[in-house]
């Protein structure tokens, strides 16, 4: 299918470069382990499970805007976004290889965010390993359609934190749920959020990238 | 001058302005000597039929805004790109009262300014924020198609945040804001009920006024910059 | 190929240029000088479907028909120039890219430096990477914003073999319109 094959182009292209560059991968790594460490020291001793889960979501929601906020920069530099739009694949096509190449970033720091998250402060289950996974299909869709938009201005590095935080507040309102173990509610509220962001994130991207 | 009035009579801005003036005066007028005082809460109570309508005319002025989106992205009209900024624009000056009078209303019933278990509180924040960011985007962008498509895509994002920021705030907490509205309809007496309906209406005009205004306000200076630029 | 009546486009209230009309199809070469800043480069980003015009009627070929060259190469510089065009050799779905790819880096001088990142690159190879980019697909319409730029004696010359190719439509922008000027079937001066 001519579209899956564009999409994979694009992705394998992201991730290519990201290769290449190893600039956003090791930033992610070093920043969640950081923020992690930060995080120790701010809160005082014997905090409740659920309050130290609450930061490994802040964590997580940081470190994915250092990837989202890298995503579009060869694009943006080197104008190569117009070359794209030009070529007679679909738009979406340019978006979803970008969400997988930003999904693959995203789980490549948890696994190391997450083990680290056990070591510091307790212990990871497999609802906070779902609910992780699901809120990455909600950040990678709606953050890479925001980081386009964020890119075509002027503000750019700027902008995307405004832009995508908003958005992000139901994301962790469901996964700090879902780990705390509140309810497998929290886990279709992520889906719900998911399908539906996820779907109008693929339909509008067409119309952030494309004048005409 | 006789553009002057011929720009308000263009836009309607006098009709509603007229209408709208008549309403927050009957509302005005039913808040403070006819509605009945509540038996809980006193005379602060009031502060509701200021609250509550405001913060529904903040929802309309986004779903406005959001229709006209659509109009931008699915016909291409450049008009409308105008009529959508307009109406966030009164949409976050609504949101901002919402929560003025929210947060003054939390003060005078539980002596807090501020209060994590309103979830209308809570779901105007998260809003206010995201369309403050709208704001960012417009300002960050120069003006042009691109830009009409961007604000229109994110304020569709924004209308499909409201129920999907709503459910998750419920979601998050316990239900403390005093329920007013069940699905067996207002928990109010006759007398509450019309003064609310009238200080909703009353809103609506002021919305749309202040909507017609600006609007006349921005066709007005982009008529000018236009001509500038021909004579130029 | 193009077809173009009281074209305008403006960004708010900034008018870039208005009243444009053209004809152009294959075999022609329009044209378009004028200094920098003059609105060469938004004609061009308009004929290449990349910008909507404000006003005016606009008939363009489909994008797999349009090649387009702007002010930068438009080249992903930390790829390797078979990277680059295989990549693009997807999208615009060339049948026997290896082939195809091959025979347009040798044309342009690029062969043995296939497998190096574009990035190690002088900005006249990678001009002529950009033309190859542009000519992959084989369009009928060729868009150029300032081709010239940084290419040497022998880049100059391979795009004089691209620019003397009539089986195409071409419009280049140039500031320094001296060479190409023999070459052109339609003017538009932008002041």
């Amino acid at each position: 299918m001519r579209y899956a094959s564009d999409v994979g182009a694009l992705a394998r292209k992201d991730l290519l470069l990201e290769l290449r560059a190893k600039e956003t991968l090791p930033a992610m790594l070093v920043f969640v382990v950081a923020a992690l460490t930060v995080f120790h020291f701010a809160v005082p001793h014997g905090t409740r499970h659920v309050a130290a889960l609450g930061l490994l979501w802040v964590a997580l929601v940081f470190t994915a805007l250092l990837a989202l906020t890298r995503a579009f920069v060869a694009e943006r530099e080197q104008g190569l976004l117009d070359a794209l739009v030009l070529a007679p694949c679909d738009r979406s096509a340019i978006w979803l290889g970008k969400t997988l190449a930003v999904l693959a970033f995203l789980v490549a720091a948890e696994v190391v965010a997450l083990p680290a998250f056990a070591v510091f402060f307790s212990g990871v289950d497999g609802r906070t390993v779902l609910a992780v996974a699901l809120a990455d299909v909600g950040i990678g869709t709606v953050g890479t359609l925001l980081g386009a938009m964020a890119v075509a201005g002027r503000a750019r590095e700027l902008l995307l934190p405004l832009l995508f935080l908003p958005l992000a507040v139901p994301i962790v309102v469901g996964g700090v749920g879902a780990s705390a173990g509140a309810g497998a509610r929290y886990l279709l509220f992520l889906v719900l959020y998911d399908a539906v962001f996820g779907l109008l994130s693929w339909a509008a991207f067409e119309y952030v990238v494309a004048e005409a | 001058m006789a553009v002057v009035p011929r720009m308000l009579v263009q836009n309607r801005v006098a009709t509603v302005g007229l209408l709208a003036t008549a309403l927050v005066g009957a509302a005005l007028a039913l808040i403070f000597f006819y509605a009945p005082t509540d038996p809980d809460q006193g005379f602060s109570q009031r502060i509701f039929y200021f609250h509550v309508p405001i913060a529904l005319t903040a929802y309309v002025c986004f779903g406005w805004g959001a229709w006209k989106a659509l109009r931008v992205l699915w016909k291409r009209d450049e008009e409308a790109d105008l009529q959508s900024y307009v109406a966030i624009h009164q949409g976050v000056i609504f949101g901002a009262l919402t929560l003025l009078t929210g947060s003054i209303w939390a003060k005078a019933s539980w002596g807090v300014w501020w209060s994590w278990s309103e979830n209308q509180l809570v779901l105007f924040l998260v809003l206010f924020l995201f369309y403050c960011a709208y704001f960012m985007l417009r300002f960050s962008v120069e003006p042009g198609p691109a830009r009409a498509n961007m604000s229109a895509v994110y304020a569709l994002f924004g209308v499909v945040l409201i129920p999907i920021s709503f459910l998750a705030i419920r979601l998050s907490q316990k239900f403390i804001h005093p329920v007013v509205f069940t699905l067996h309809g207002p928990q109010m007496t006759g007398s509450q009920f019309f003064t609310f309906c009238v200080s909703l209406a009353a809103m609506l005009a002021l919305f749309a006024t202040l909507y017609a205004v600006e609007l006349a306000g921005k066709r007005a200076d982009a008529d000018i910059r236009e001509l500038r630029a021909l004579l130029s | 190929m193009i077809r173009a009546r009281r074209l305008g486009k403006r960004y708010g209230e900034r008018r870039v240029f208005a009243d444009v009309d053209l004809d152009l199809d294959r075999g022609g070469l329009l044209l378009v000088t004028g200094p920098n800043g003059s609105g060469k480069t938004t004609l061009l980003r308009v004929l290449a479907g990349l910008a909507a015009p404000s006003a005016g009627e606009l008939q363009l070929p489909p994008r797999e028909a349009i090649g387009y060259l702007g002010h930068e190469p438009l080249v992903y510089r930390e790829l390797t120039p078979l990277e680059n065009l295989s990549l693009f050799g997807r999208l615009y779905r060339i049948p026997e890219r290896g082939e195809r790819i091959g025979m347009l880096l040798e044309r342009f001088g690029l062969w043995e430096v296939r497998h190096e990142r574009v990035a190690t690159f002088s900005r006249g190879m990678q001009q002529r990477l950009g033309l190859c980019r542009v000519l992959l697909h084989d369009p009928g319409l060729l868009l150029l914003d300032e081709p010239a730029n940084a290419l040497d004696s022998h880049g100059l010359e391979l795009l004089g073999d691209v620019l003397a190719d009539r089986g195409r439509a071409v419009a280049v922008a140039t500031h320094d319109p001296r060479s190409v000027e023999p070459l052109a079937t339609e003017r538009l001066a932008f002041a």
